[in-house]
């Protein structure tokens, strides 16, 4: 067996009984990563050598008998994330050049547990995008089909991931951003509680709606990821200060008797015939495994892409204005004075949807137009808020569809903006309420492009939508297939 | 035409904490530029503000000394804008959910008490400094200042002249700095002030157009800042001009204010909620643990003066204006039991020896205890009045007590009733003819008996012993 | 038309960002598609709704205590600056 096929599940026992060295799982993967990469474009940065040598200390650590839970694990982060003395970009040209002096909480709670970071993957520029086109590195291609988008704004995470490239990687969702590029690559990939992981040394796009989460291939690799990287962190004020329950232990739990919400608004128009049908196999299963389908509503559904595109590029404006060629990152070398070494080094610096959404969040939080948008915006979203909590009182898990269809073409949806945001309507919601989401494979098109089931929990309930998930996975009805790369 | 003034002050306030607001950086002054600085203050991607629980403590003090309320819920909010200074492009402040609102401040001027209101204190953080080097086409960023906390205090346009306004303004600093909140340092800019100035026809109720005055770095041109404007707008209106809102710095050199206009561009800071930072609530248990813990203010301790030691009005005003120099005094009250004498001698000697060297009470080798001795030797009549003011002197200078100071020069008063009589009887005996002319009724001899004494005993003996046995002894024989 | 070209020049310059004639035509199209699909928010009845807070539970006084830890020393601080000079940071002359 290739060891890069391995699970994080099966690669523990094999580590734990010293089957295997952590070195030589991550030369397996740095040799997956020569093969198929030049394809795929999941990296933007691998990281050999320190790899290399990080695997040497777990192997010594190993040999003293000290065994962590993610102990010899190579896992790849999206460059959105901070690491101390490596280059961290956003896959933005406006921070090329900059070096960190410090590690996300998220890159520290990896290493601490024994993870091997292996590189940073491909994003959206400063994640803003459904697609992973925006980035200045260049497009990440589906593994499924290299004419296809992998999905964003973390789609080199999905992507690495999907061609066992590592095995798991950090992504970051703010609209979906984890769970659509899990779905269109066919693996899982969880949006935690915001609050619920540490926040800090991840960049923010926005900071009201953004959250660090997993990819995995299966959903128990999913429950020990989210393990490591819950908990309260002092410097982040929005982090929850909760205990984190063990998520393995939900895994194997029967989920009879559960309601399973279907929110109406959700199967209306708009969603793919091949999407449906494996939806609706997803709902057979869990009714075969003592669940209930129940009908709910969740009636602002048709607002949530409004507000998000009010709340998210508001907050990304003022978020991304540090970026202004004195502190770090690029600056133009012709400029006439101050102001104009800011517009020009902004205006070289960010990509055309970042611009757009910096003009956008600034407009709509100027001077006259603050109360028609984002105060409106937030009052709607209080209401999208309620919806579920509404909705959670008569189901405990909600089931939707992650996308409306399946990976689309990379360049067919550039040049509309619109029709890009629209990808994000199923996930959206989530975000702007806060609650945990997951996605997960359910099926494929006929043409083998991968189909993902979302389901959605209350606040901090990671737990449930762990055990519906592994149940739905172990009941066997889908057929997980590896992409021909 | 008469002329109606009306100012409103925003006064910025650094805050004494330990640490910056938002990280855990040294607020500390005077630093190599850049060497107080984090990712956090640096503005760096991925960085998260956490509140100094110390700053809201500090507001609190401040709100509760200036009878506001307190908000049990405050937020805090982005103001947008580039600068150089400002790494992260917005400032983290209060906006439309400040810490605490509706206060008042009395100050006194002219012997008349006046209200002033305060609108608002909020909580914000301090920009870095730019340096300029008038010789190239640089500036030069110090971030070290960046994340120093603020309460910026806003106050109703009560005042009608410059005078009430650089009142008002004493009368913060003075509560600001009794509650040690803020070193009220102007020339560092740890306290700062812009003014909102404007006239009206008297007896109109519409406010005139206001001129936002910057850069006054002392109470002194505060004041003339204000009075100059409101000679310009006088002058404007009047020569039938008109006042444009615009912001004003003032040149103290040239004693003038001049226009940014131009210079200045259309701010739109687009406020919004900062999703950074939970929102401060506080209760009643908080805000009752922190009157506690305010200490004795001005005014008060004042009324407290002039009641409790029966000292006149000034002496209480010139011994609360300096915290220290109130406890100090009190020190010495408590030591001697002498108020009245204790507020003559420390606003008379010990301000006048402090004043000559420019220091302040801190610095003063004078002792409390020193101080509280000389006066109980002044009561026994151990030294005279005249030679405790050369004793406070050498105290002042050698920093010692004046028991050893009197011994080693031999300063000390002859009390001594025996060898007063000895050297009367002597000099008596000394001068038959005077002292048979002065029985004789030629009362003005009586001064040079006492001339005699004092050349006598090296102008020790105790003056007033001396008379009395000077008077018996001369009417005796 | 929710947005001219006029306005968005202005919302241009308070971004600190510039665009060519071609690109302004475009983003100015672009942005009223966008502000237009926004317009359907007006149907929603919020007169008795609060704004959503950033928090997602009932949160408040998040805090640090007054303690200071050490900072970065002034040569990592400006490591990443594309123009220092000794302790400081050096931008073009800000006119004052």
């Amino acid at each position: 067996m290739e060891l890069h096929f391995l699970t994080i599940g099966e690669l523990r026992e094999k580590i734990a009984t010293r089957e295997i060295a952590a070195t030589t799982v991550v030369r397996s993967i740095l040799k997956r990563i020569a093969e198929v990469d030049t394809q795929v474009h999941a990296y933007i940065n691998v990281l050999s050598e320190s790899a290399m040598a990080e695997a040497e200390l777990i192997d010594a650590a190993i040999a003293k008998g000290i065994i962590k839970p993610l102990s010899g694990v190579p896992i790849a982060l999206k460059d959105i994330c901070c690491t101390k003395g490596i280059e961290t970009t956003c896959c933005s040209r406006i921070l090329r050049g900059f070096i960190p002096p410090y590690d996300a909480t998220v890159v520290e709670k990896l290493r601490e547990a024994g993870a091997i970071i292996i590189g940073k993957t491909n994003m959206d520029e400063f994640a803003m995008g459904s697609s992973t086109e925006t980035s200045c590195f260049g497009a990440t291609r589906n593994p499924y089909d290299l004419t296809r988008i992998p999905g964003g704004s973390s789609g080199g995470s999905a992507a690495a991931v999907a061609a066992d490239e590592c095995l798991a990687a950090i992504g970051s969702d703010t609209g979906g951003s984890i769970r659509q590029p899990a779905a269109l690559c066919g693996v899982v990939g969880l949006k935690p509680t915001y609050g619920r992981v540490s926040r800090f040394g991840l960049i923010a796009f926005a900071s009201s709606l953004d959250q660090i989460g997993p990819f995995t291939k299966t959903v128990a690799d999913s429950a020990l990821m989210l393990s490591v990287l819950a908990g309260y962190d002092a410097k982040d004020s929005t982090s929850v200060n909760l205990p984190v329950p063990d998520y393995s232990a939900f895994l194997g739990r029967d989920i009879r008797g559960w309601r399973i919400g279907i929110p109406r608004e959700y199967f209306i128009g708009g969603i793919d015939t091949e999407t449906q049908s494996a939806l609706d196999g997803v709902m057979r299963t869990l009714q075969a495994c003592g669940a209930s389908c129940v009908d709910i509503s969740l009636p602002h559904t048709e607002y949530c892409l409004a507000v998000y595109y009010i709340v998210a590029p508001a907050e990304a404006s003022s978020n991304l204005a540090r970026y202004d060629g004195i502190k770090y990152g690029m600056r133009v070398e012709k400029f006439s004075d101050l102001k104009d070494l800011y517009k020009k080094t902004r205006s070289q610096g960010f990509g055309s949807e970042v611009k757009r959404r910096i003009m956008l969040g600034t407009y709509v939080l100027s001077s006259g137009y603050y109360d028609a948008y984002y105060k409106k915006a937030s009052r709607v979203r209080t209401l999208i808020k309620q919806d579920f909590a509404d909705a959670f009182r008569v189901c405990d898990v909600i089931l939707t569809p992650t996308t409306p269809s399946a990976a689309f073409k990379i360049g067919e949806k550039t040049n509309d903006p619109m029709q890009m945001y629209l990808s994000d309507i199923f996930t959206i919601s989530t975000n702007l309420a806060g609650i945990p989401g997951i996605s997960v494979p359910c099926g494929y098109t006929a043409s083998g492009l991968p189909i993902g089931a979302q389901f959605l929990a209350g606040h901090f309930e990671e737990a449930k939508l762990l055990q519906v998930t592994a149940a739905y996975e172990q009941a066997g009805t889908f057929i997980k297939r590896r992409p021909k790369i | 035409m008469d002329f109606t003034t009306v100012i409103g002050l925003e006064v910025h306030a650094q805050l004494l904490t330990k640490s910056k607001i938002f990280c855990s950086c040294s607020t500390t002054f005077g630093a190599s530029p850049n060497s107080h600085t984090c990712p956090v203050c640096l503005g760096m991607p991925g960085v998260l503000p956490v509140l100094n629980k110390t700053v809201v403590e500090f507001a609190m003090k401040m709100a509760l000394a200036t009878n506001c309320n307190i908000n049990k819920f405050s937020s805090f909010a982005r103001k947008n804008y580039f600068y150089p200074d400002l790494p992260k492009a917005y400032q983290i402040s209060q906006y439309s959910e400040p810490l605490a609102e509706h206060g008042y401040m009395d100050i006194e001027l002219d012997g008349k008490m006046k209200r002033i209101g305060i609108t608002r204190i909020h909580i914000e953080e301090d920009a870095g400094k730019l340096l300029h080097d008038d010789h190239n086409p640089f500036s030069y960023v110090d971030l070290n200042r960046t994340g120093v906390p603020l309460i910026e205090i806003v106050s109703e346009p009560d005042m009608h002249s410059a005078e009430e306004a650089a009142a008002y303004l004493r009368a913060l600093h003075e509560i600001l700095v009794y509650l040690e909140i803020c070193d009220g340092t102007m020339e560092e800019g740890s306290f700062r002030c812009d003014a909102n100035v404007s006239i009206m026809p008297v007896g109109s109720q519409e406010f005139g157009t206001r001129a936002e005055l910057k850069n006054m770095n002392s109470f002194r041109n505060v004041q003339r800042a204000i009075e100059y404007e409101v000679k310009r707008q006088s002058y404007l209106i009047e020569n039938g001009g008109r006042v444009i809102q615009e912001t004003r710095l003032w040149d103290a050199n040239a004693g003038v204010s001049n226009s940014m206009r131009g210079k200045e561009e259309a701010h739109d800071y687009r406020y919004f909620p900062d999703p950074d930072l939970l929102p401060v609530i506080v209760n009643d248990d908080w805000i009752a643990r922190m009157r506690e813990s305010l200490p004795e203010l001005p005014a008060a301790k004042r009324a407290r003066f002039i009641a409790d030691y029966e000292i006149p009005a000034y002496d209480a005003g010139v011994l609360t204006a300096d915290k220290r120099l109130s406890f100090y005094y009190e020190e010495v009250v408590r030591l001697s039991g002498k108020p009245k004498q204790a507020s003559n001698w420390v606003m008379g000697e010990v301000l006048r020896l402090l004043n000559e060297d420019k220091k302040d009470i801190s610095a003063c080798a004078v002792s409390p205890a020193g101080l509280a001795m000389l006066l109980e030797l002044i009561e026994k009549g151990t030294i005279s009045g005249k030679m405790a003011k050369d004793v406070i002197v050498e105290m002042y200078v050698a920093g010692a007590m004046p028991d050893e100071i009197i011994a080693t020069k031999g300063l000390s008063q002859i009390s001594d009733e025996s060898a007063i009589i000895a050297t009367i009887t002597d000099i008596i005996a000394k001068n038959p003819e005077q002292l048979e002319q002065f029985r004789a009724g030629k009362d003005k001899l009586f001064g040079f008996f006492v001339g005699q004494a004092m050349k006598a005993t090296g102008g020790k003996a105790n003056p007033a012993l001396l008379n009395d046995l000077l008077k018996k002894m001369l009417a005796a024989n | 038309m929710k947005i001219g070209k006029a306005e968005v020049a202005h919302i241009a310059n308070l971004s600190r960002l510039e665009f060519g004639d071609a690109e302004m035509e475009l983003f100015t199209s672009q942005l009223n598609d966008i502000l237009l699909y926004m317009e359907k928010l007006s149907a929603v009845d919020t007169a008795s709704v609060m704004p959503a807070t950033t928090q997602e539970m009932a949160r408040h006084n998040a805090f640090r205590e007054d303690v200071v830890a050490p900072s970065l020393s002034s040569e990592e601080a400006l490591r990443n600056a594309p123009d220092a000079t000794g302790d400081c940071i050096r931008v073009p002359k800000v006119v004052e």
